[in-house]
This record gives structure tokens, sequence and C-alpha cells, in this order.
């Protein structure tokens, strides 16, 4: 069996998650390989070897430096048609989803997404995902090779097993239409202020708000608990508060002794960013909504009323 | 402007998504709604079909006969037309299957735009829309927030695990909306009187030119071996609220706790 797994990185750093699927990856096949793509990431290739890597594919070029999904797919192709790889794995993210959809397509590979764990089971790869908002856990498996994973951010860590890391240089071959879109603008912003990863208390906001003004209750209750405000993708990409207090996948993963949710309906991808709170907290007017299953307590209603009687309260015992 | 915008019919939260233990396959017998994620792209659609003074917006769907009950509250919002392929033979279709099928009803369009939500509820992939890029060999743009459509190019905002990236692709392309980019419209009485008599094409795999071996469990690569419940996670407190009511409660147990 042989296995490739995708490293994705930012600058001279290689993601973390990456580097978990990575070792997860070298503990079930010996003969595993890491693939790093971009513009200058050739002195990455060492930190792969550390992490188990076999061999270390590197596609150093100018034609794929920006973190586009197409060109990614005609590069992995291209080393899954030479080298016969059995298993493709990737840390999921907004580039990896898009980048295995597409090889999915192109080489008629399963794909299996949302991957807590791996397991071998009598020389048959099995992926472990739970399902339908984490209310059932699923054992999937592949009819074919290439196997295509993508490993839900935060399942692996990295541990340290060092390999041969032996460098092989690849130029990049791309299709007429995967070069067509084109990254014109990378923008980061960088929080003020103290982060809501430190905070043991975090009051969060979603689109129940209904305006961003209804972050000025959030605040004043967080402010009465002594926490901190933060926000889903929702109403950050809606402009209504700042993206450095995002929580979820594209946000931080936050881990506070209190979450108090007030208008957040608790979808998958801000649920990987949170669920390590020691008590969560909801308010929400939808009984149904899946943050109200995983919730230790469920308030069902209007966060307009629960939320200024609540803070009252703080305020009155506080004196 | 001709949009094609991919929608599918999802169990409905409230009714207990499960999976049947003797199919292995999602159970569809409940209740079931058009994905909510997918009105997003319905909205963009019919935003930019004004914009641009004229076009369609043509509903492309996959899934069972009745399917067509949940579409149709697309077109009372205004889409001019739908088509849901419904074959026995495409039931059980994983992505591998379900792209082969779509991407042979989309291509028969000839759209300027392909516009899908950005995930099923039911199945959280997130990953349709790059597989039928690649099989329709257009340019894709996911989670998009932001867009921005003229001179036959597109510029769309979005956010990743490390910011946003502003991308631009030109027309035809491939997009996948995210839940921030509108507000969906709600269908107004005359839409929703309307929307009965408006062209629902309903699509066998022949139809498409699609082999049955190319769909359904036959065509898919991928397999469900086994079903367990989750680990336990303990209880819920569950505290129904009338006028801000539950927050005695609320904070009887926050002191409790000593967060307060
Ligand atoms: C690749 C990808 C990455 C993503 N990354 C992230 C991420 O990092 N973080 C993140 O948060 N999301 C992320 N998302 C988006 C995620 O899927 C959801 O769309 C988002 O979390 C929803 O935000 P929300 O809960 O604010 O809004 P909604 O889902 O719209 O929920 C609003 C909730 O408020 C409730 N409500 C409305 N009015 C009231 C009221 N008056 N009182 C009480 N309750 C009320 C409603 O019942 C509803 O449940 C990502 C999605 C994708 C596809
Ligand atoms: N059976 C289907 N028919 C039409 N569109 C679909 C179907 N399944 C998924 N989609 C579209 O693809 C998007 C992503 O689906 P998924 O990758 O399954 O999460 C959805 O938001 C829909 O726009």
């Amino acid at each position: 069996m042989s296995t490739l797994v995708f490293l994705e990185h930012r600058g001279d750093a290689i993601q973390k998650g990456s580097l978990g699927v990575l070792s997860k990856a070298a503990s079930l096949d010996s003969d595993t390989s890491a693939l790093l793509i971009g513009s200058g990431v050739a002195g990455l290739a060492e930190q792969a070897a550390k992490y188990g890597a076999a061999k270390v594919f590197v596609v150093d070029d100018a034609s794929v430096e920006k973190p586009l999904p197409q060109p990614r797919v005609d590069v992995i192709a291209a080393l899954v048609g030479q080298h016969g790889f059995d298993n493709v794995l990737f840390q999921g993210s907004v580039l990896a989803a898009d980048i295995a959809g597409g090889l999915s397509a192109r080489l008629d590979a399963g794909l299996n997404w949302g991957l807590g764990d791996l397991v071998m089971d009598g020389g048959e790869l099995i992926g472990k995902r739970s399902a339908l908002g984490d209310t059932i856990l699923v054992d999937v498996a592949w009819t074919s090779t290439p196997r295509l994973g993508l490993i839900r951010p935060g399942s692996f860590e990295p541990t340290e097993s060092p390999a041969a890391g032996a460098v092989e240089n690849v130029s990049p071959q791309l299709q007429d239409f995967s070069s067509k879109a084109q990254i014109t603008l990378q923008t980061t912003e960088e929080s003020s202020g103290p982060s809501i990863e430190e905070a043991d208390i975090l009051v969060c906001g979603g689109r129940g708000l209904g305006a961003p003004e209804g972050f000025g209750q959030l605040e004043a209750l967080a402010s009465a608990l002594g926490g901190a405000v933060a926000s889903t993708r929702a109403v950050v990409d809606s402009g209504w508060y700042p993206y450095p207090t995002q929580i979820g996948q594209t946000g931080k993963t936050v881990a506070p002794k209190l979450y108090i949710g007030a208008g957040v309906s608790g979808a998958i991808q801000h649920k990987v960013g949170m669920q390590s709170s020691q008590v969560i907290v909801a308010i929400n007017k939808d009984a149904n909504a899946p943050i109200m299953t995983f919730a230790d307590v469920a308030i069902v209603g209007d966060l307009n009323n629960v939320v200024p009687a609540l803070t009252k309260l703080v305020q009155e015992r506080k004196g | 402007m001709k949009i094609a915008v991919c929608v599918k019919e999802v169990p409905e939260a409230g009714s207990g998504r499960r999976i049947d233990p003797a199919t292995k396959r999602l159970d569809r017998s409940g209740e079931r709604a058009i994905n909510a994620y997918d009105l997003n792209a319905v909205e963009e659609a019919l935003r930019l079909k004004d914009a641009d003074g004229g076009g369609e917006v043509v509903l492309i769907s996959m899934g069972q006969d009745k399917a067509l009950e949940s579409v149709r509250k697309a077109l009372a919002m205004g889409a001019d037309r739908a088509v849901l392929i419904s074959d026995e033979a495409a039931a059980g279709s994983d992505l591998v299957a379900t792209s082969k099928v779509l991407a042979a009803a989309i291509k028969r369009e000839e759209a300027d735009l392909v516009l899908f939500g950005q995930a099923a509820e039911d199945s959280d992939g997130a990953v349709l829309w790059s597989a039928i890029a690649e099989r329709l060999q257009l340019p894709v743009v996911s989670q998009v927030s932001e867009l921005e459509v003229a001179g036959g190019s597109i510029t769309a905002k979005r956010q990743t695990e490390f910011g946003y990236d502003t991308i631009t692709s030109p027309l035809p392309a491939v997009l996948a909306v995210s839940d921030a980019l509108n507000e969906p419209r709600y269908p107004s009485l005359k839409g929703i009187m309307s929307a009965k008599k408006k062209p629902q094409d309903v699509n066998s795999l022949a139809d498409l030119g699609v082999d049955a071996s190319d769909a359904g469990e036959s065509g898919s690569r991928t397999k469900v071996l086994d079903l367990s419940p989750p680990p336990s996670r303990g209880d819920t407190l569950v505290l129904e609220d009338e006028g801000g009511s539950s927050a005695e409660q609320l904070m009887a147990f926050l002191v409790e706790r000593k967060f307060v």
C-alpha cells in the first residue's frame, strides 16, 4: 500500500493539522509520501520528513503559488497516475475540500469526508466519521483505489516519527481551465484587543441577533460576566462583527470554561471550533437548531428577552 | 444571463434525520424540505438575472420524484423552470456518481453561471461543486460571500482558514455561495400560485444519456459499512422561555457552577 498526504501551508509554516494527518498516515502505512505545492516551498520538505514522510514531492513553481484548487488537482492527478498511490489524504479545509472534490471527478475516485479517524482492518482502510450533525457514527470504506479522504480538522496531533524524506521535485502541467480562476488579493485581519482564545467565558453572537446593533446586548452580558464576545462566520461575513472574534473551522478554536451562544445555529463548521468548551449554553428560538443537541443548557426562546434579563441578574448579584 | 442552480431536497431538521440501518442510506420517508443553504444560491441567481435585465434561472436537482414538491419553493421565489433527475438506478449515488449525473444535466443547459449552496444539510460534504466543475472543465470558486458579475467575468470574496481571498474568473464558471451572501426572499402568494404552472421536467438517466451502471451504488466508489450511536455527551437541560422567564433558572445554574 502507498499513501500520499497533501500538506497545506501558509507562508513558511505547514498547517499543524496536515502534519497530524501525515503522522497518522505514516503510522498506518510505512510507504507514505507527502506533497508540498506552492512557490518557495522547497524549504518546508524537512519538516515533512520529521513527521513520517518517506518521500516528499515538492512542486515549487510560480504557476501554483496561490492557494487555488484546480492547479493542485492537475498536480495530484499526475502524481497518482505515475506512482499509483492507493490513498490520498487531506486535512479538511476550504482549499483541500475543493481539491479533493475535483480529484474525485478527475479520477473517478471515491471520496469520504469529515473523517475523525482512520483504522486498518485486515489490510483494508476504514474511515470513521460522525454524520447528521454528530448524531451517528459511520464506518466508511472505498470500493476502488485511489481512496480519497478528507480528515475533520483537529482529529490528529502531529507526532514526530523521522523518516527518510527523500525529496523529489516535480514540475506542474496545468490544464487550460485550471488557471482561469485567479486570486487577486489575500488579506488577513489581525486582532487588536484581547483574544477570544484567552477568555474563560465567551458570549457568542450569531445571525439570530438580527442586526449588528444586537451585539450591544452581548457586550453588556460579557462585561457583566467578565468574559469576551465571539461570533459566527455568518455575522462576520455580513460585516456585523470583526473576523478575529470568529469561532469555527475558518476562525479560531476555543475551549472556554463557559460558552453562551445567542442566535447561533451550531453548524458543524462552527461546532468544530467550540466543542471543547466545558459548559455550553444555547439561547435559540428554534428547538431543532443543531446547537440544542450538544448544549448543556438549551433555552428555547427569544434572545432579546433572555439576554437582557440575565445581564440584569448578573449585574445585581455582583452589585 | 442564463444561470443554473443546483438544489437538493433534504429530510427536515425537525423530523429527526436518520440513516436506515437496513439500506445504510439516509431515510427520506419523513418530512422533507429544500436544503436551506441552496436558497442563498437561488436568491443570488434571481438578483443577477434582474440586474442583467433578462435571462433564465433553471433549477437542477437529483432526487426522488416527490422532490419536486420541495424544489417548487424555489420556483415560487421566482426561478423560471426546474429539471429533476429521478431514477431508481440513481438511488444511493455517492459523490462520483452524483457528480456524473448532475454534470450531464447541467451541461445540456449551457449556462453562463452554475450556482451551488454552501453545503447539503444532510451530507455536509461541501464538495460537489468542485467535482462538477471538473467534469464540465470550468473554473470554480467556493464559499463566495461577496459577488460581482460584470463584463463576462466574476469577482468573488471568500473566507478561508487564513483570512479573505478575492478571486476573479471568466464566465462560464461554477460558484458555491456562502449563507452570508444574501437573505433569501420569501415566496409571495403570487409566486406560490404561479410555481405550479412553471415547466418542471422529470428526466431519467436514459434521458440524460448516462449509463445506469455509472449511477447509484454501481457507479459509486465509497460504501457505508457500519452505523453506531455517538458517544453520549450527558444530558441537556432544556428550558422553555417565555418573555425572559428562563433567566432566573439560567442564573441559578451559572451560580451553582461558580461562573458568577
Ligand atoms: C467551509 C466552511 C467553513 C465554515 N467556517 C465557519 C466558521 O469558522 N465559523 C462559523 O461560525 N461558521 C462557519 N461556516 C458557516 C456555518 O456552516 C454556518 O453557516 C454558520 O455558522 C451560521 O451562523 P449563525 O449560527 O450565526 O447563523 P444561522 O445558521 O442563520 O443561525 C441563526 C440562529 O439564530 C436563531 N434565532 C433567530 N432569531 C432569534 C432570536 N430572536 N432569539 C434566539 N434565536 C434566534 C435561529 O433559530 C438560528 O438557529 C462555514 C461553512 C463552510 C461551508
Ligand atoms: N442531489 C442533488 N441535486 C442537486 N444539487 C445538489 C444535490 N446534492 C447536492 N447538491 C448541491 O451541492 C451543494 C453541496 O452539496 P454537498 O457537497 O453534498 O454538501 C448543495 O448545496 C447543492 O447546491
